[in-house]
């Protein structure tokens, strides 16, 4: 054991960026995110979001930077490390002909989760997402809701101590969405750390800590009060600090262009 | 490795190909229907040649003639006419394979000892098959004339003649089904375990499943495995059932090992899912793997001796051949089938196929794992 790693944040991102080709998808980003929170992403379309959390689930490696979960680095250490995470991407791919046990029971497999223990697993993660009525149903049969919390259960199914979530409620009716937020607490309260991104901002609410990205940066890392400060919502706070972004970036090209003349 | 792991991700690949129904007629259908289009309908075999039979002699020599056609098993004289445009119309409309023209002059010419021609006329569009009944047509003239040599000096020869005494090897009876039929067996493996192998790659993608799995603790060559032996043991089933088709149904013999036969099947399987899997990496959907295979599938076809020889292409195109699975496996499988042959003589085709094999296997998992990793 490291004697960093009673002290090191759960997840650190540090300086982490991500090209693809000319266009750098992530610039510099760097947070730190402690165990047993959940860690919102906000921030307009095509603002890295995605990227960033593909990284953070070893999916693609970063172009510079280093991302830490547990200590471990998730390009050197890979294996280990998806081990630890789950990982639900915005479509979230279910075997649409197989039902919906079937596809728990194909996850579980592919986890190696072990006989006594399926049953009991099962019964817990198809119960919290209200799909024991369902379990005959072929998954692509289900609504959209249903798909998620299914997609949902299949990534909890080997319980994971790190949960990465990219926009898992989009498109999703607000009924599905308030259970959905409700099975994400209860992952908190038993101590499971969770980095969602997401578009609705009421959500950004329910999170302890919120990174807004924007052109591929973090413009700030703060609890969601502190964001809203003087404003009336977190919306409204947003996009006024988009809107200043965008000046500063202006400006600063503005000024860029002119040292360079 | 994860055995345990494998064996699931067969489970689930089993079930979703049988709860896919448009899987089914595929999987029944194809090799049903290869075997019987190859068995009966491809036949080059010629059974009967339709002429049309024009006579303006009407002497007994032009009867002598028409007599040798008639009695001659191979020739069906289906149209006597008197007017040349009608025997081209026959022609024209298929209606006649031959026609035999024989002009006023022919016994006159005959009795002087000179040469009597007789026109015959040929439908040349399907080349290989006039050039058949021609050399047919010719060897009945051939033996007419001696026959009016006999007649007419009908003294003993001093000299002896040549005979020749023929023995057609390995498929005595020329069956063109003899050829095809073995041919079948490795072309239905070759065009399910392509396709397949490939689709089943390719759905995971489309589907967004492939993301999923890569998160998880499964290792690319356990996913290789979970979709290729589910597609290896479907092509096996329809060998044998191919196999037994042809042996029962078209009496094909097995003269050679079945052992042998089986282990080039596999040699075989190693290369056709190499390129299912490399097909699998370069398409996004499943409508490319679907275009790619057939794309491959057709000239790996014709450059591979099924149905027209090596020999005949052009040489850049041989070298070509050489790099075509089909071609070595066809080889073997009618080595075994008619000949009776085993490694001695086949040693180089079993090589070829093992290398083939290795290398594009390889070089797909390579750029498999690239794409995974």
């Amino acid at each position: 054991m490291k004697p960093e790693q009673a002290s090191s944040p759960f997840v650190a991102i540090d300086h982490v960026s991500m090209r693809f080709g000319e266009v750098e998808a992530v610039r510099d980003v760097s947070m730190e995110i402690e165990k047993g929170e959940i860690f919102g992403l906000v921030g307009s379309d095509g603002a890295g979001k995605s990227t960033l959390l593909r990284m953070v689930a070893t999916m693609i490696k970063p172009t510079a930077g280093k991302i830490l979960i547990t200590g471990m680095d998730v390009v050197s250490d890979k294996r280990k490390v998806k081990d630890l995470i789950g990982y639900m991407p915005q479509r979230f791919g279910l075997y649409p002909d197989l039902t919906v046990d079937e596809n728990l029971q194909f996850f579980m497999d592919i986890f190696g989760i072990p006989r006594g223990e399926r049953a009991k697993r099962r019964e817990k993660y198809l119960g919290f997402s209200n799909l024991l009525p369902f379990t005959d149903r072929p998954a692509g049969a289900l609504s959209g809701g249903m798909k998620q919390k299914l997609g949902l259960a299949c990534v909890l199914i080997h319980e994971p101590s790190l949960l990465i979530l990219d926009e898992p409620t989009n498109g999703v009716d607000p009924v599905s969405r308030q259970e959905f937020w409700d099975i994400l607490d209860e992952m908190r309260r038993v101590g499971m750390t969770i980095i969602v991104s997401t578009a609705y901002l009421d959500e950004g609410e329910k999170c302890n800590n919120l990174a807004m990205m924007h052109k591929a940066q973090v413009i700030d890392i703060a609890t969601p009060a502190a964001i809203r400060s003087s404003f009336p919502t977190l919306e409204a706070a947003m996009i006024s600090r988009l809107q200043e972004a965008d000046q500063d970036i202006a400006r600063d090209t503005f000024r860029h262009h002119a040292i360079n003349q | 490795m994860s055995f345990l792991r494998i064996r699931e991700l067969v489970r689930k690949e089993f079930i979703q190909l049988f709860r896919d129904k448009r899987n089914r007629p595929i999987l029944i259908m194809a090799p049903l229907i290869q075997i019987l289009i190859f068995g009966y309908v491809v036949n080059f075999d010629i059974t009967s040649i339709r002429v049309a039979l024009l006579d303006h002699s009407r002497t007994v020599e032009s009867r002598t003639i028409i007599d040798t056609f008639s009695a001659n098993r191979m020739f069906q004289i289906t149209n006597v006419v008197d007017d040349p445009k009608a025997m081209e119309e026959l022609l024209l409309r298929g209606k006649v394979d031959i026609g035999i023209k024989i002009g006023p002059d022919l016994a006159r010419k005959i009795r002087r000892g000179e040469t009597a021609e007789i026109q015959i006329l040929a439908d040349g569009t399907v080349s290989n098959m006039t050039a058949i009944r021609v050399s047919y047509v010719m060897t009945v003239l051939e033996r007419l004339n001696r026959q009016f040599l006999r007649d007419i000096y009908s003294v003993q020869m001093t000299y002896g003649r040549i005979d020749a005494r023929l023995r057609t090897w390995y498929n005595p009876n020329l069956y063109s089904r003899h050829f095809f039929v073995p041919g079948i067996v490795a072309f239905v493996v070759m065009l399910i375990s392509l396709l397949f192998t490939s689709m089943a790659v390719i759905k995971e993608k489309e589907g967004g499943t492939m993301e999923q799995l890569i998160v998880t603790p499964m290792k690319p060559y356990e996913l290789i495995m979970g979709k290729t032996i589910p597609y290896i043991i479907i092509s096996l089933i329809q060998m044998v059932i191919v196999t037994i088709l042809a042996v029962y149904w078209f009496e094909l013999p097995i003269r050679g090992s079945l052992p042998l036969f089986f282990l080039a099947i596999c040699l075989f399987l190693i290369s056709t899912m190499g390129i299912g899997l490399f097909i699998s990496t370069i398409s996004a959907t499943q409508q490319q793997a679907m275009m790619t295979t057939f794309f491959f599938i057709q000239p790996s076809f014709l450059l591979s001796g099924f149905v027209f020889p090596i020999a005949n292409m052009p040489v850049v195109v041989q070298w070509l051949t050489y790099l075509n699975p089909f071609r070595y496996i066809l080889v073997i499988i009618r080595g075994i089938f008619l000949k009776g042959v085993g490694l001695d003589v086949l040693w180089p085709q079993y090589t070829a196929l093992t290398i083939l094999g290795l290398a594009v296997f390889t070089a797909a998992v390579l750029r498999f794992h690239k794409r995974l990793d």
